[in-house]
């Protein structure tokens, strides 16, 4: 049943079908027609206008400072928590406390959005850029306890043990020696919170105010009034920003193998010459 | 199997002086984690420029030990005294003992030279200070060449000794070693062993190690702790500890021996000769010329060397007494010395030892011959514990 033909063949409809829409949008962001399903030849022109749409530019640049600050408060924060968790094996309610940073990840959006709403509507916050920001932090948080958490658990102890041996303080030991050896964990656990917050439409319209548009929000409502090239064409450049980001995470990551790899072939050679 | 006692060592024996003053003293130390006793009502005494063992099976509560003195668990009762302080509540960076972990710990994201300056940058030392330090350091160990590296371009000896000139560089009073040379092949321990004792010479500090391996301890130490489930069973010399363990457990954990269990039938006075114990080892008569504080019907332990028991195919003159006859049931060719396992009629199994003084490889006694194995009276010992 295995043949190169058949695993060819699932690969590609399997690619297809992830990817076909993608391509059918970028496609059409170049288009010259107005009307988004009939092509009118090649053309730029929707990315100028684009850059001349306020509404739209507004909501980008809320969003980019939402995505870059609730990635920022939550890195630090889920940071924190994941050391809580594999620190500090044995305290009261840890067994709580390790569920209930999961817990947002399986709850649906809806429910997370709106317990927010109520929350801000009770503490009688106006809704706004801050509110959003709060939300996201609040949902993007777990997903960087669990990445950086899964490169602590790996962690070597000894390390820290010695630093503190050899007289750095706690404090200190941590900034000089748990943090730089953590950083890409904690790196790749903001840039995904930076894309989560970056595309979240269903939290942010519950907890969004007057002025806090975010580019979500914004292409789905002009979406409804109908699709336009524009649309298209941001879409487009936030797939390229997307891609580029992953791209740039997988390439830290495999450089920093490869690096590794060459180190150690240099010490097993070096050990034969000396 | 060929036991190296090290060189003959410098005259000191402080541990012999009643007015030598200890340079560290645990007393009465309890550690418990939960229910489990790691370390159980231990007092011990090592004192100044010491090179001090802790030798015991994984689990004994050595290691525990070594980190109750550092500073990363503190004592559930007893205290530690360092020069005659109280070290309780002293939290691991303010106390003037460094470590060398089994594992090196180097940090990764430092060179060579940062990770032996990263101490002694902990005391604001003048910068050119430190400089100064590590370069005698990298020189002290000979990385000088690799000061620039990582750890990870480096191989597995020269990543111990970055470790060993990094908890080195502060000079600490003490300097732990959590199995230091576990890591490395047998060749480049049995060097790592002989550069650690002229280094703890030279520097005159005092040395702590943790080991599991008894030549390690055998070779390096001025003395040993041999422990066993959080207690410790006997402190001594080397030698001491080979030659004369106390108890079954440090004469079966240290080297090779026969043990063989029996009655005392008489003791010195009857015998007329004080110091002598004549033991029935199940129809197996020993004789031996010890002082002893077990009477006649105790129960003992005869024990004895394979390289104090001599193997030949003729019968000795006295066959009454520290003889016995059986057949060669196998035989452990170990290079310089060969072992013989021989196995009596009921089924009993001792060994001797024999050096390969020449280079025939078809040995005179072989499989299935029918030998005598004897020993001296000297030779062995009687264990009451």
């Amino acid at each position: 049943m295995r043949s190169p033909r058949f695993d060819a063949t699932v690969l590609t409809l399997g690619f297809a079908f992830l990817y076909i829409p993608i391509i059918i949008l970028i496609v059409y962001s170049f288009n010259a027609s107005r009307l988004v399903t009939v092509w009118g030849g090649f053309s730029l022109n929707w990315y100028s206008t684009m850059w001349s749409n306020q509404g739209l530019m507004d909501a980008a640049w809320v969003t980019a400072r939402v995505g870059l600050l609730s990635a920022t408060l939550g890195t630090i924060l889920g940071t924190l928590a994941a050391l809580a968790l594999t620190r500090y094996s044995r305290f009261p309610g840890r067994m709580a406390f390790s569920g209930m940073i999961y817990a947002p990840l399986v709850m649906p959006e809806v429910i997370t959005g709106l317990s927010l709403l109520l929350l801000f509507v009770a503490i009688g916050i106006d809704r706004g850029f801050w509110t959003v920001t709060i939300a996201h932090t609040t949902f993007t948080m777990c997903y960087v306890a669990i990445v950086v958490q899964s490169r602590l658990l790996t962690f070597d102890r000894s390390l820290e043990e010695a630093a503190l041996d050899l007289g750095c303080p706690p404090v200190k030991t941590f900034f000089k020696i748990t943090l730089p050896l953590i950083f890409p964990a904690v790196i790749a656990g903001w840039m995904l919170a930076f894309t989560l917050s970056l595309d979240d439409l269903v939290i942010a319209s519950f907890n969004t105010g007057p002025g806090a548009t975010t580019l979500p929000i914004k292409i789905y409502s002009q979406v409804r009034l109908g699709v336009t090239p524009e649309i298209n064409a941001i879409c487009t450049i936030l797939i390229g920003l997307v891609t580029l980001g992953v791209i740039a995470a997988s390439l830290t990551t495999k450089r920093t193998e490869i690096k590794r790899i060459r180190d150690e072939h240099l010490a097993v050679r070096g050990a034969a010459a000396s | 199997m060929a036991k190296t006692l090290g060189p003959v060592k410098r005259k000191f024996s402080p541990w012999t002086d009643p007015n030598a003053v200890p340079f560290i003293r645990f007393e009465n130390i309890t550690k418990r984690f939960g229910d489990f006793v790691a370390v159980d009502n231990l007092t011990l005494d090592i004192y100044e420029k010491e090179f001090f063992s802790l030798l015991g099976p994984s689990g004994c509560g050595k290691t525990t030990l070594m980190r109750m003195l550092a500073g990363f668990e503190e004592p559930t009762e007893g205290r530690i005294l360092l020069q005659g302080n109280d070290i309780r509540g002293v939290p691991p960076y303010r106390r003037p003992t460094n470590m060398m972990f089994q594992s090196y710990a180097l940090f990764p994201h430092m060179t060579v030279e940062k990770n032996i300056a990263f101490g002694l940058e902990q005391d604001n030392l003048p910068k050119a200070d430190i400089a100064a330090r590590v370069e005698e350091m990298l020189k002290l160990v000979k990385l000088e060449q690799f000061a620039k590296r990582k750890p990870n371009q480096l191989s597995g000896g020269q990543r111990q000794r970055v470790a060993l000139a990094r908890s080195l560089a502060k000079r600490p009073k003490v300097l732990l070693l959590d199995e230091p040379l576990g890591a490395l092949d047998k060749k480049l321990r049995e060097e790592t062993q002989f550069e650690l004792m002229d280094l703890q010479h030279t520097l005159g500090l005092t040395f702590l190690i943790v080991t599991h391996d008894q030549e390690e301890a055998m070779t390096v130490s001025d003395r040993i702790a041999v422990m066993d489930k959080g207690v410790i069973v006997q402190v001594a010399t080397p030698a001491e500890i080979y030659e004369a363990p106390n108890s079954r457990y440090v004469a079966d954990f240290i080297g090779d021996i026969n043990i063989l269990e029996g009655t005392i039938t008489e003791t010195g006075s009857a015998l007329g000769a004080p110091g002598a114990v004549n033991i029935d080892c199940g129809g197996l008569f020993v004789a031996v010329d010890q002082e002893c504080q077990a009477v006649k019907g105790d129960q003992v332990a005869f024990a004895v060397r394979p390289e104090k028991v001599r193997i030949s195919p003729d019968a000795p003159a006295d066959t009454s007494v520290n003889s016995f006859y059986g057949e060669v049931w196998d035989i452990g060719y170990l290079g310089d010395f060969s072992l013989f396992l021989v196995r009596s009629e009921d089924g009993r199994i001792l060994r001797a030892a024999q050096a390969n003084v020449s280079r025939l490889v078809d040995r005179p006694i072989t499989f299935g011959d029918m030998v005598w194995l004897t020993w001296s009276r000297d030779a062995g010992l009687v264990l009451t514990r």
